[in-house]
């Protein structure tokens, strides 16, 4: 699948496009399929996103998405040396999903 | 230290303002991302993996004790309680919302500092020796002349759209420990036959894609005319140094393609035209800022006694204490690398605590080193106990400076969005490895240092054990190299063959320390026993 992701331009959260809205979580991203430059080039005029980009995810087993790149997936959870501070501080093993 | 004057403050001020400008018009539309993004550059903010970051520069890495509590406060306020202290003697912080920023930047200028000049195609902050002032082995303190080169590349308007980033680092001991010669420029004060004190400029070295260790182009500068020789060797680059490719953009390149021979030259026909304008600071500024780096008061008599009764203390006086040019006093490095931790990192609480520490045993003045420590230059002796135990009731009392735990390491594939490996669990498995099996102090000085991508943030290629973290069909995979410095001896590291896995580079590490154990001779570091024997023991060791 093809999802979207960027930065919030205020905040720089990292957001992932739910085809509706932006959100942190990367279980919301849909498959924009052969949408992605015109979802991007929109968004980025209304400055909803900043730096955005699509990239190549899939679903895994509990269907969540998992992006296909480990930079993206270090982007959906968070840095894997400080568990405090992911989307999963109460985890300590949410960063094996990363690796 | 350096004391703003109403020039300094004024610009900083007016800088302030024109970023928040620019940011509001970011955010209400009129400034596209692409006409944004250079201005935030150069005023140190990135867009980095989780958010943006904010790099702040930290002039040749001295601080007084009001600034680094602002630093902890930006910390405390705007970011999430901590804060990145980098090999470029700077802080970053890594959670930083672009409609903060501005605030931030005020913040800052309140007590003198700024984020100008830490990104972007211009000079960078100027770097130094993190013990000038204080060491005994300088010739003169170099950081009125690092201040000069700054107060000269602050917005100076030829150098600000270089080709490339542009850093240059000022020594002025034997001892280089400021990586001086991967510089773009490498400045050491020096004497000549006749007395006379003067620059030696080493220009053309960095690490990165491409290293290189920059080759001496002139032997001596006047000290009168060291502003004039540096804007000579920018002109020449900036004239001829390529601008259609980025990784062939450094001076490096330009002077390694041109042969040093012919680019200094060059520079010196320049020189020759620049002595004609005129263009040097006229001494009494230089006299107005060397005032400012006056030695402090220091007690006279001041007793050397130490009383290291305390095994702990002990340890850590041996190994994270230097000596210092005045009877009584002791240079003290808090190591940011307690063993499972982030190299560099400290909390607000740490940050506020140095900054009083600072204030009450230091005269007020912290450093902060390329190797992402901390150092309080001028401390008596006779309060060294009391402060150890302090830092160490704080998580930094760690001693192992200089030593297999005390790793470089870049922010990695954690935080940055260049990386390609992660740079931080790996430091901190070979940081635990060797805690655990006791060899940290057999071995000496290590130094050891961890890049996540070929940028070489993290200095591996100068690393007596350097490591690159590289991206092999979407997995990490770790590089080794041996027999990098950059020290006085500076020297480029080897890679010892294929790469391995986050696991397999701790193995790797330990077997190359484990040939060292069992080849040095009487007082070999590291290095000098790889220099003696060269790779192919390593190489059968670790591939074994």
């Amino acid at each position: 699948m093809k999802i979207l992701t960027g930065n919030d331009l205020k905040t720089g959260e990292v957001t992932w496009w739910t085809g509706q809205d932006w959100s942190i979580h990367v279980n919301d991203a849909v498959d924009v399929g052969d949408q992605a430059d015109t979802i991007l080039a929109r968004e980025e005029a209304a400055r909803r996103v900043n730096s955005s980009y699509a990239i190549d995810a899939e679903r895994d087993a509990d269907g969540g998405v998992r992006p296909g790149h480990i930079k993206d997936r270090i982007r959906a959870l968070g840095p894997t040396v400080r568990p405090d501070l992911t989307l999963k501080p109460a985890d300590p093993e949410a960063g094996n999903w990363v690796i | 230290m350096y004391k703003y004057d109403s020039y300094d403050q004024a610009m900083v001020d007016a800088r302030v303002e024109e970023f928040r400008d620019q940011t509001r018009r970011r955010l209400d539309g009129t400034l596209s991302e692409e006409k944004f993004r250079p201005l935030r550059l150069q005023n140190g903010l990135y867009l980095q993996l989780h958010a943006y970051m904010l790099r702040v520069a930290v002039p040749y890495g001295t601080l007084n004790s009001a600034q680094m509590h602002v630093l902890a406060d930006i910390a405390d306020k705007y970011d999430r309680g901590y804060g990145h202290f980098t090999t470029r003697q700077n802080i970053q912080y890594n959670w930083i919302k672009l409609e903060d920023t501005p605030d931030i930047l005020a913040d800052l200028a309140k007590v003198e500092m700024h984020a100008i000049q830490t990104s972007g195609n211009c000079i960078r902050n100027i770097s130094s020796d993190q013990f000038a002032g204080a060491t005994a082995d300088e010739l003169i303190d170099p950081r009125p002349y690092a201040e000069l080169l700054r107060q000269w590349s602050s917005f100076h308007p030829e150098f600000l759209t270089l080709p490339r980033k542009f850093k240059i680092a000022v020594i002025a001991s034997q001892t280089d420990r400021a990586a001086m010669k991967l510089h773009d420029i490498g400045i050491r004060i020096v004497k000549n036959a006749e007395g006379e004190i003067g620059a030696a400029f080493y220009v053309g070295g960095g690490m990165g894609r491409t290293p290189m260790i920059a080759p001496l182009i002139r032997e001596f500068v006047p000290l009168d005319q060291l502003i004039t020789y540096s804007e000579a060797c920018l002109r020449v680059y900036n004239r001829y140094g390529r601008r259609d490719n980025k990784y062939k953009a450094r001076i490096k390149i330009l002077v390694h393609e041109l042969g040093a021979d012919e680019y200094k030259r060059q520079v010196e026909e320049e020189f020759a035209h620049l002595l004609t304008l005129n263009i040097e600071p006229p001494i009494a500024e230089l006299e107005r800022i060397k005032a400012h780096f006056a030695d402090p008061a220091f007690e006279a008599g001041a007793s050397d006694a130490l009383d290291l009764s305390d095994p702990d203390f002990a340890l850590w006086v041996e190994r994270n204490t230097l000596p210092h040019k005045q009877a009584g006093y002791t240079i003290a490095n808090i190591s940011l690398k307690p063993v499972g931790g982030i190299p560099g990192d400290a909390s607000a609480g740490q940050i506020h605590l140095m900054a009083e520490l600072a204030k009450t045993y230091s005269f007020d003045e912290l450093r902060v080193t390329h190797a992402q420590n901390i150092v309080l230059p001028h401390v008596r002796k006779a309060d060294l106990y009391t402060l150890w135990q302090k830092l160490d009731a704080a998580g930094l009392g760690t001693a192992n400076l200089d030593t297999i735990e005390d790793i470089i390491a870049c922010p990695g594939l954690d935080y940055c969005s260049l990386a390609n490996a992660r740079s931080i669990p790996v430091a901190q498995k070979i940081a635990q490895r060797f805690a655990d099996n006791g060899q940290t102090g057999t071995l000496g000085e290590l130094k050891l240092k961890i890049s996540g991508c070929i940028n070489a943030c993290g200095h591996h290629h100068a690393g007596h054990i350097g490591i690159l973290g590289v991206d092999k069909k979407g997995t990490e995979n770790y590089q080794l190299l041996l027999g990098g410095s950059e020290g006085d001896d500076t020297s480029l590291g080897k890679i010892t063959g294929p790469g391995f896995d986050e696991d397999g580079i701790v193995d790797a590490v330990e077997k190359a320390t484990k040939v060292y154990l069992a080849q040095k001779q009487e007082g070999e570091r590291f290095l000098d026993t790889y220099r003696r024997i060269g790779m192919d023991p390593f190489k059968e060791a670790i591939y074994a």
